[in-house]
């Protein structure tokens, strides 16, 4: 497919790599050269400089026989009117990211009018996870599929859980089937677990099950997983804001750090139901004195990677909290997940997620297509749901009887509603919705899942 | 909330309180009381507790403005507690709201009574009834401060401070929290001994020379005899005069003066305030009571003894004001409200919180005819913060409401509007004695138990500073986060 990416910022370059890695032709468009130039050489795309909202400039970069036009400027205006004019140059889908919090409650009025196909809002969708990870603290990570009706679950594997030298089929006789492990990381190995895999204390284990299931699951474990009722943010940006206003909603007592005076009024006039508090989130007596010993989470949200990333340490030594972290540079990611910060949160990851999962979706034009799309162990496997609208070569076919790909493991079925963990007798059927996991990049397609 | 500090903290309260009980059982001992039994006995039971909540310094040291305000509203709660009980336990005052009441009323240096015979006392309780207005005057922490080692934080000691001491600020006249309670502490002493040797060479008896000295110095009141001073010679009441007037001086002007920093103890705006109004009040007065005295010598004694223990909430009397002119009995019952200096024993709304509001008042004056003036609120020619403006402006408000509130309840008890009125101002302001039924001879048994307890709030919160008293009634205080 043909795509303009018009921003060359931290999410356009990262949508430019997944994109191109894909085999996709992509023109990528920014005011400045130095920008285009110092980009690397790896990323094999067409790199224009000029305004993008210019419609000469969208008509060199072929906007009028592209498939999708991503706008990721620093300004929401800017997106906006580059996928307007877009939308009238050509016929083109268009995304624009626009994260002005003003606009959050008219996305779909704007969505709507100017006839934009997705909008996203980075620091919202950071906002999300982050909440839904409070909701149910155990996990470090809860992406949901098929609405919220199935979750994957990623937990740290503790001594006192006692699941140390167990098998996955032990366990899963253990607590009847319920839950299906989806994957495994233990150091830098990824593995995607069969029934005589053995955990080990330390794994990071993934899992798919029913938010209920996946309550009794760390029940049967011993796990408290009352939701958070007290969240502690250092740094009062975009994501504090629409964290806490969803925290209120949840009837969460959430107290906000920023340092700012002007920001702290603006975030003390907008969200009535927390309480800001104007200081240094890094100074140890104040974050004592506001309770760091006694909250049940607690949330680094700073524009600094080494505050956050030291303050979570910091909180780790004196309290249980749950802990959740935000970090904007990737580059060192596999150091921090060695650092057991709790719950990572990568904005630029989360962006550039949507949009490839709204890529392939588009791609697929033979029936069947990517609903939901999830980086997950360490950006090292996905997580796909596929809607099945027809018959194929996979379907009505029991499981047990697909050669399937290697690394791949069909971890739900969602038939009407109901979620199956599927078994080797259970075919997939058209109407279901399938979530698959797998570390090949690139499945567009359910029929993408067998062996060629 | 780190509750393990606060009940540390708690114990040492309760282990001072039973070691300044040693006084009056020496005193019960020298004059032979055997109701002197109920102080051992009190001493005992604060040991009991007291002992194992400070046998172990608590782990967890986090002690913050919250505990610190916890820590004194409790510990100034559970100190007037035990020191009622041995009224209580002698049986001189029966009814235990009474004692309460009696005892707050010491503690926080108010001197309002609810015994209507305190001769009949024995020595050893009117001597602790007297020597609890010495223990509040300074205050029970500022005490424990410059005694204890440090118990966890920088911050822990001015907290504490912060939280017990009057005025809109605290300022420490030394580097450390702990050298400026115990440079406090021997003013005080030192003026104490001072008062003390001027009434003995006035022929006072020992005992009347201490427990006047003890009312004086924490500016309470609690005379020893029904007639308050009216029975002493014009000598006594005048060196009592002038001693009120000097508790009721911020204590850093005296710390000037020891350091030899004259300029600063005389130049301060608060303390020139403060004796203006006492001049200005003691004339008027004078003047309008001309008629009732025989001559200008009486007259006058009279008004400056009044206007000195009204103004520093002392709350005694050399004559029954509640007989003066309504103008005389007005006057007094405004420098109710106003109160001693900050940083004084004194108690009432204080001078310098009065001058920030009147000048305050004045900037908006200036900004209504000057929309685009740039004014600042300024004292001793230092510029006034902003923070300290507000939170002044706040205590105003919230010292209303509670005013209303509490002449609306004691309003119940169906009394005159002049008795309820003043009996709130008296108590609120920890004055003593009002006007009416709560005047110079009258006194407060009168009021049901549920009046008695609304002032009894009334007086620690108005010793308190009202705020340390109102967070207890805070959920946010109780909660873990």
């Amino acid at each position: 497919m043909d795509i303009i990416i018009i921003g060359c910022g931290k999410v356009g370059v990262a949508l430019a790599e997944d994109l191109v890695q894909e085999d996709h032709n992509v023109t990528m468009i920014d005011t400045s050269p130095e920008r285009l130039q110092t980009l690397s050489e790896d990323i094999d795309a067409i790199k224009l400089v000029g305004n993008g909202a210019s419609i000469a400039m969208q008509m060199e970069a072929g906007v009028q026989t592209a498939d999708i036009l991503i706008a990721v400027t620093g300004s929401d205006e800017m997106n906006l009117l580059c996928c307007l004019i877009a939308r009238k140059a050509g016929k083109c889908h268009t995304i624009a990211r626009v994260r002005n919090p003003v606009y959050s409650n008219e996305i779909n009025f704007i969505k709507q009018t100017l006839g934009i196909s997705m909008i996203i809002n980075p620091e919202l969708a950071a906002a999300m996870e982050i909440s839904r990870v409070l909701r149910l603290p155990s996990a470090i990570r809860i992406d949901p599929f098929s609405r919220g009706r199935v979750e994957l679950l990623k937990f740290k594997v503790k001594p006192e859980f006692r699941l140390s030298g167990k098998s996955v089929r032990e366990i899963d006789n253990q607590i009847g089937g319920t839950v299906l492990f989806a994957g495994v990381e233990r150091g830098d190995e990824v593995t995607i677990p069969d029934g005589n895999f053995v955990l080990q204390d330390g794994d990071l284990v993934s899992f798919i099950a029913t938010p209920k299931n996946s309550v009794g699951f760390f029940h049967n474990l011993g796990i408290h997983t009352n939701r958070a009722k007290s969240v502690l943010i250092v740094g009062g940006g975009t994501i504090s804001y629409y964290l806490a206003r969803q925290l209120a909603s949840m009837h969460v007592r959430v107290k906000i750090v920023e340092k700012d005076r002007a920001r702290c009024e603006f975030l003390t006039e907008n969200l009535p139901g927390a309480l800001i508090i104007n200081g240094d989130g890094t100074d140890r007596r104040l974050l004592m004195e506001e309770g760091l010993t006694s909250t049940e989470a607690f949330v680094t949200l700073t524009n600094m990677d080494e505050e956050n990333v030291f303050l979570t340490l910091f909180a780790r030594e004196n309290c249980g909290a749950k802990l959740v972290t935000k970090v904007n540079r990737i580059a060192f990611d596999e150091l921090l997940s060695k650092l057991d910060l709790g719950t990572l949160i990568y904005p630029k990851y989360i962006t550039s997620d949507y949009i490839i999962q709204y890529v392939r979706a588009m791609q697929n034009t033979i029936g069947s297509n990517v609903e939901t799309l999830y980086h997950i162990l360490d950006g090292r496997a996905e997580a796909l749901e596929f809607v099945i609208r027809e018959k194929s070569e996979v379907t009505d076919i029991p499981l047990m009887n697909i050669s399937l790909k290697k690394n791949l493991l069909i971890a739900c079925i969602n038939r009407g509603g109901v979620i199956h963990i599927p078994r080797g007798q259970d075919s997939i059927q058209v109407g279901d919705t399938v979530v698959v996991i797998t570390s090949q990049r690139g499945l567009h397609d359910i029929r993408d899942i067998l062996k060629k | 909330m780190n509750y393990s500090i606060v009940f540390y903290i708690l114990g040492w309260i309760l282990n001072v309180e039973a070691a300044f009980m040693l006084l009056p059982c020496i005193v019960a001992v020298i004059y032979g009381e055997t109701a002197g039994w109920c102080f051992p006995i009190v001493m005992g039971i604060s040991f009991l507790i007291g002992t194992p909540l400070v046998i172990r310094k608590p782990k967890n040291t986090v002690f913050y403005t919250a505990e610190a305000f916890v820590a004194v509203s409790l510990g100034w709660i559970l100190l007037s507690i035990m020191g009622g009980l041995p009224f209580l336990i002698s049986g001189y005052i029966t009814n235990p709201v009474d004692a309460l009441f009696e005892t707050v009323s010491g503690f926080t240096t108010t001197g309002a009574s609810i015994l209507t015979d305190v001769e009949v006392l024995p020595h050893c309780l009117l001597f602790w009834r007297s020597f609890t207005h010495w223990i509040g005057g300074m205050g029970v922490l500022v005490f424990i401060l410059s005694l204890l080692p440090s118990l966890g934080g920088g911050g822990t000691h001015m907290n504490l401070m912060k939280a017990e001491s009057p005025g809109p600020s605290v300022s420490r006249m030394l580097p450390t929290v702990k050298s400026t309670a115990k440079i406090l502490y021997e003013i005080y002493i030192g003026l104490t001994i001072l008062q003390i040797i001027l009434l003995l060479l006035g022929k006072m008896p020992l005992f009347d020379a201490l427990t006047i000295t003890f009312g004086t110095a924490g500016t309470g009141g609690f005379a020893i005899k029904n007639s308050s001073m009216m029975d002493y010679s014009p000598y006594l009441q005048n060196v009592t005069t002038i001693f009120m007037i000097l508790f009721g001086v911020n204590f850093n002007a005296y710390f000037f003066i020891l350091i030899r920093k004259f300029r600063q103890a005389f130049g301060s705006e608060e303390v020139r305030s403060y004796l203006l109004i006492i001049a200005v009040s003691i004339a008027i007065i004078t003047v309008n009571i001309m008629p009732m005295y025989s001559g200008l010598s009486e007259s006058l004694r009279h008004a400056a003894f009044q206007v000195a223990s009204i103004i520093t909430t002392t709350g005694y009397a050399t004559a029954n004001f509640d007989e003066w002119p309504e103008l005389s009995r007005a006057i007094l019952v405004l420098l109710m409200f106003i109160g001693a200096c900050a940083g004084s024993t004194g108690g009432g709304i204080k001078v310098s919180r009065v001058v920030i509001l009147m000048k305050t008042a004045c900037k908006e004056m200036t900004q209504v005819l000057h929309p685009n003036a740039v004014k600042k609120v300024k004292m001793d020619g230092k510029l006034v913060e902003h923070e300290v403006v507000r939170s002044t402006n706040v205590f105003l408000v919230v010292y209303l409401v509670i005013f209303a509130a509490s002449v609306l309840l004691v309003s119940l008890d169906n009394f005159d509007a002049v008795t309820n009125f003043t009996a709130v101002a008296a108590t609120f302001n920890d004055v003593g004695p009002g006007l009416g039924m709560v005047g110079p001879v009258g006194n407060y048994s009168a009021y049901s138990n549920f009046s008695k307890l609304v002032l009894t709030f009334d007086m620690l919160a108005g010793r308190l500073e009202i705020f340390p008293l109102l967070i207890l009634f805070s959920r946010d205080t109780w909660r873990k986060f």
